[in-house]
């Protein structure tokens, strides 16, 4: 299947699978289109978001997540145009043992391109030592920071360390100045692309699906003209449009998770084992200077 | 050693439990069960003296801290099926969460 994929067999795959939806931003209405459809970038940057690899689990829903994780590390390394870089949106292990840490690591390595992290909280049972170890060299406070890629400013948050006593997690108040500050000097103009493991839109509070300060983080983003928000945890595609903002939860590689609301309680959802790889994935994101729109596909394992 | 235990154990055998007078009870244990994402019992009583033991039967991995600062106890993440135990030697109200999903709180009152 990924022998000779390149990136226009992938989308064309993406929409065979009915996955294949490319989202743009312009001027605050989402715009969707079927994948043939798209005239999207093929130059540019792109890069792709990779979540929830949850390595270390191993029950019912999902008894191989290496082979999960590894089959979408195939899929990105098949690429072509090569991504400039992954992201991973946090739950890279299921319980911060070491040897998770090092299994994904090991993984990662076949998609042979650099990786931006943030932890999930399944990577902070264990207070943030074994991440921090491994990923914290240049962060600031519990691990976030931002750089520049192709005209591109992303911000990568950690909201998995503070939390409270029947609360949503939160930010907290030095992430959130830091935030304000890291962003002061940018023009407007600029892309904004926000990547952090919680979602930062109340998707579904009863079950912890939010971010108690996200509204606080993004008024320091309200002046920019696209803000995209890119996320994890919930194991499924959500998208959510709020004036300028953009908000994308991303597939799982490990397991899928039942929808908001639909089960007692969030957490793997058994289905049948042909069925995992087309509940598990991997984004693309593609932008190309001067369109004002991100483009963003997401891919089934399965297709 | 081993015939020391031997008669307790024989009597424990055959269900007997063996009650100290004199103000001194024998050690309590209590269980909370973890499902669901919620501590059941929520709210739990117990004499002072008593351990508690958490078991998580979820397929999510849980902690069990309690919400003073500093923290009276704390687990790490507990696995499916991994347990936890405090024994509370004080009389108190002790809250505790879950700290990765802390909408799962519960409580120990000691008397």
């Amino acid at each position: 299947m990924t022998d000779g994929m390149n990136r226009r067999g992938l989308l064309r795959c993406g929409a065979w699978a009915g996955a294949g939806l490319v989202w743009t931003m312009s001027g605050g209405v989402p715009r969707s289109w079927l994948l043939g459809d798209a005239s999207a970038a093929t130059e540019g940057l792109t890069f792709v978001q990779i979540s929830d690899t949850h390595i270390g689990f191993n029950k019912p829903a999902n008894p191989d997540t290496k082979a999960t994780m590894s089959a979408a590390v195939d899929r990105i390394a098949a690429l072509s145009p090569k991504p400039a870089f992954l992201i991973h949106t946090g739950d890279i292990t299921h319980l911060s043992k070491p040897e998770e840490f090092d299994t994904a690591l090991e993984i990662i390595k076949g998609a042979n391109a650099e990786v931006h992290y943030v932890p999930g909280e399944h990577d902070w049972l264990d207070d943030g030592q074994g991440f921090r170890q491994r990923f914290g060299q240049g962060t600031k406070g519990n691990g976030w920071y931002s750089f520049d890629a192709g005209g591109v400013h992303f911000i990568a948050l950690v909201n998995v360390v503070n939390f409270k006593a029947g609360s949503l997690t939160s930010l907290g108040a030095d992430q959130i100045a830091w935030l304000k500050d890291d962003v002061s000097g940018l023009s407007a103009s600029t892309p904004i692309v926000v990547f952090t493991h919680i979602p930062m839109w109340a998707v579904y509070p009863k079950w912890g699906w939010g971010t108690a300060d996200s509204a606080e983080a993004l008024a320091s983003l309200a002046r920019f003209g696209s803000v995209t928000v890119l996320n994890g945890h919930i194991h499924q595609v959500l998208q959510k449009v709020e004036g300028k903002v953009t908000f994308h939860t991303a597939m799982s590689t490990a397991y899928p998770q039942p929808a908001p609301g639909t089960a007692a309680a969030p957490g793997p959802l058994k289905v049948p084992a042909d069925k995992l790889r087309s509940m598990l994935g991997i984004r693309e994101v593609a932008y190309v200077e001067g369109q004002e729109a991100l483009a963003i596909t997401d891919t089934r394992l399965s297709a | 050693m081993r015939l020391r235990y031997a008669a307790p154990l024989a009597l424990l055998a055959l269900g007997l439990l063996i009650r100290l007078g004199g103000g001194l009870s024998a050690a309590e244990t209590k269980e909370v069960q973890i499902d669901n994402y919620s501590f059941t019992p929520g709210t739990l009583t117990v004499p002072v003296g008593t351990t508690v033991t958490w078991t998580n039967h979820d397929e999510t991995p849980h902690t069990v801290v309690s919400a003073d600062t500093p923290r009276s106890f704390k687990s790490g993440g507990l696995d499916t099926d991994d347990k936890f135990s405090v024994t509370f030697s004080k009389p108190g109200s002790y809250s505790y969460l879950c700290t990765v999903h802390p909408y799962m709180t519960g409580k120990i009152v000691v008397k």
